[in-house]
């Protein structure tokens, strides 16, 4: 086989099996090394398929390049590196190498040139994501790791269904643009919708990566949403649905952010905004909205990875998840702080901020559309993320109240990690067209006009305001919000127990009537046969009785008569 | 009185928030202001008007934080709720509020 069909993916993959052999400063370079490796053979791989194996009947194509897919694999492996390099001295070798082999998942998915390739690198991830979940150790973190794997691999059922639907109808496996128009489209959509986090199944993601280790969930908020973002990009441009899904996933991301009491699950819902924007810039799917979806990832895999990291360090350092039990750890945590910040500012599109030269576009292309509604939901929507994720959960965590604790701030090596992506964050944000020239698309969007910016700055400093005189509003509370896995987590369950109570009282009903039946048979028994100790034989039943002979001859006689005249009748 | 305030970290002394804030809303009123200066174009006639991005920032973020505030006393639950049912009966138990005898 040629050496341009291995897919990047493969030395992630070999890494991933590495770090279980390696001990020690071995294991250390591979965690770093393995990582850049990968880069560098992203940029490697040319334009277009790179040739065909053939299995079964079909032409599987392991390897095609495409600027979108390099722009999406490099982003991947930047991630892997910083994100190794925060885990590395923290995280057991078992969570690096399923974190690694995950990766290899994400990455090998930018790859793949067909569905069937796709499939098999979207399962590697559900597979070695599950197993970072359970990295966290605890039982709910086992509990809702089994969740999740329930989730993904229904989705990936569902993905397969319409794989195979598309291949019969069309007799292609190739990856190439569709609208979702009848049944098989339909089911792959949902199952890369899945992945992406989409209503109605949005909680899997709020529910599972605050259950992982600190070091898990940096990993985790980086690769299964984005890869559904490039897979949308890839087969659904322009498909209308998904304006409407990405929008109610923005919303649905602040509303549940701002209940949230849990630091990294207001991030994980944060998730669940950010990827909305990117859905509805897909459905858009204009060249401007897609470059945008696309910048929009790239930049926000840093800064939630970023901001993530901040969080993972606070609860590294703190053993505390809890707004209601954080607060004033700007004292001690400075680098952490700042990181933090600067990850928050990003997530909220702040002018000089990577998070505002990416997001724009997709308002841009609203624009462009004369797409009035989607423009003003995504405006409001900037000002909410400001508010539940730029300004809630620095404050929470590190300002509010002084919650006493004195934690020292990040080890060296996750603050370097910290600074790394803070100052991506900053260098896309002043520099753009680094990111704009490897988009897909010929980018001519200028994002620093005056009026803009002052227009944003407006915007979210007043979202600010907003925040600071609605503080008595948001007093945080020990709760979670209930969401629609209640129905199978909880209704499902009592639902479950009202058909186990049911078949109870059924099981006993039967009882009854078997113990009735048997008791009227003892007594028939009884009237006929008589009582089995009864010698004597006038207490005997009719049937127990001992007869005379001549009654027993005379009925033998009348038997046969009546034999004898039905034989001839 | 004093005392106490130098304890505090100077971040959070009761003066320096004052300042903050004051700095806070002078920098709010300049970027409505230099409006003036630097005009917004609006995109289309909704969005056409002076400190549109003020009002619209502030009021989308009040309706949210409404809209979650009301949302919350239906959904809002403590949050041992799922893990401290361990078994059907009891959550059966938490949902109706029925009482059933272990067995």
């Amino acid at each position: 086989m040629a050496l341009e069909m291995l897919s990047p993916a493969l030395i992630l993959l070999l890494a991933a099996v590495l770090i279980g052999l390696t001990r020690g400063h071995a294991r250390t370079a591979v965690v770093l090394l393995a990582p850049l490796i990968t880069l560098w053979a992203v940029w490697q791989v040319p334009d277009g398929v790179q040739g065909t194996v053939k299995f079964l009947s079909y032409q599987i194509e392991p390897v095609e390049g495409s600027p979108l897919r390099r722009l999406f694999a490099t982003v991947f492996a930047i991630m892997v590196f910083v994100g190794g390099l925060y885990a590395y001295r923290l995280a057991r070798w078992y969570e690096l190498a399923a974190a690694f082999a995950y990766a290899a998942g994400a990455v090998g998915v930018c790859f793949a040139g067909d569905l069937i390739t796709l499939f098999l690198y979207w399962e590697l991830m559900a597979l070695f994501s599950t197993v970072v979940v359970w990295c966290g150790g605890t039982a709910a973190a086992r509990a809702a790791g089994i969740r999740y794997a329930i989730m993904h691999l229904l989705g990936g059922v569902v993905l397969k269904v319409g794989i195979e639907g598309v291949v019969v109808g069309t007799g292609s496996i190739q990856i190439q643009p569709m609208l979702a128009h009848d049944f098989s489209t339909w089911m792959i959509l949902i199952g890369i919708l899945i992945n992406a986090a989409a209503p109605p199944v949005s909680a899997w993601l709020a529910d599972a990566y605050p259950e992982s280790s600190a070091t898990g969930s940096v990993f985790l908020s980086a690769f299964t949403t984005k890869t559904a973002v490039l897979a949308l990009i890839l087969l659904f441009p322009g498909e209308p649905v998904l304006v409407g899904v990405g929008l109610f996933m923005v919303m649905y991301g602040i509303i549940y952010a701002l209940l949230e009491n849990d630091a990294r699950r207001i991030l994980a819902y944060s998730i669940v905004n950010q990827v909305g924007f990117m859905v509805c810039a897909v459905g858009i799917g204009t060249q401007m909205a897609l470059n945008g979806a696309a910048a929009h990832a790239f930049a926000h895999i840093i800064y939630k990875a970023l901001l993530f990291m901040s969080a993972g360090v606070v609860i590294y350092r703190t053993g505390k998840h809890k707004c209601s039990e954080l607060g004033g750890l700007f004292r001690t945590m400075p680098l952490t702080t700042v990181c933090g910040i600067i990850g928050a500012l990003a997530i909220s599109s702040f002018p000089l901020t990577s998070g505002f030269t990416t997001k724009s576009m997709i308002s841009q292309a609203a624009i462009d559309e004369s797409l009035v509604v989607v423009y003003m939901l995504l405006t409001a929507a900037s000002a909410g993320v400001f508010l539940h994720a730029g300004i809630k959960f620095p404050w929470f965590v590190f300002f509010q109240r002084d919650s006493g604790l004195r934690p020292k701030d990040a080890p060296w090596n996750m603050g370097l990690a910290m600074v790394l992506f803070a100052g991506l964050c900053i260098l896309l944000g002043v520099y753009p067209e680094l990111l704009y020239d490897l988009l897909p698309y010929p980018v001519e969007y200028v994002p620093y006009k005056a009026g803009k910016v002052l227009f944003y700055l407006q915007l979210l400093l007043f979202s600010g305001l907003a925040f600071f005189v609605l503080l008595p509003l948001m007093k945080r509370t020990q709760t979670i919000s209930l969401d629609v896995d209640w129905l199978w987590r909880r209704a499902g369950m009592v639902l479950l127990r009202w058909v186990l109570r049911g078949l109870d009282a059924l099981g006993a009903m039967f009882d009854r009537t078997r113990e009735r039946a048997r008791q009227f048979a003892g007594r028939m028994t009884a009237r006929y046969l008589g009582q089995p100790h009864t010698a004597d034989s006038q207490e005997r039943a009719v049937f127990a009785r001992s007869w005379a002979t001549g009654t027993t001859a005379l009925w033998i006689a009348v038997l046969l008569s009546i034999y004898v005249l039905l034989y001839y009748l | 009185m004093r005392n106490v305030d130098e304890q505090l970290h100077w971040l959070v002394r009761p003066a320096t928030i004052r300042k903050l804030w004051i700095g806070f809303i002078a920098v709010l009123a300049l970027v409505v202001l230099a409006e003036f200066v630097v005009p917004i174009k609006g995109y289309f006639s909704v969005d056409d008007w002076f400190g549109f991005g003020a009002v619209y920032g502030f009021a989308s973020c009040l309706l949210m934080v409404l809209v979650a505030k009301a949302l919350g006393v239906l959904l809002k639950r403590p949050d041992d709720y799922y893990s401290k049912a361990d078994t059907l009966d009891e959550m059966a138990q938490s949902e109706t509020g029925e009482h059933t005898d272990g067995a």
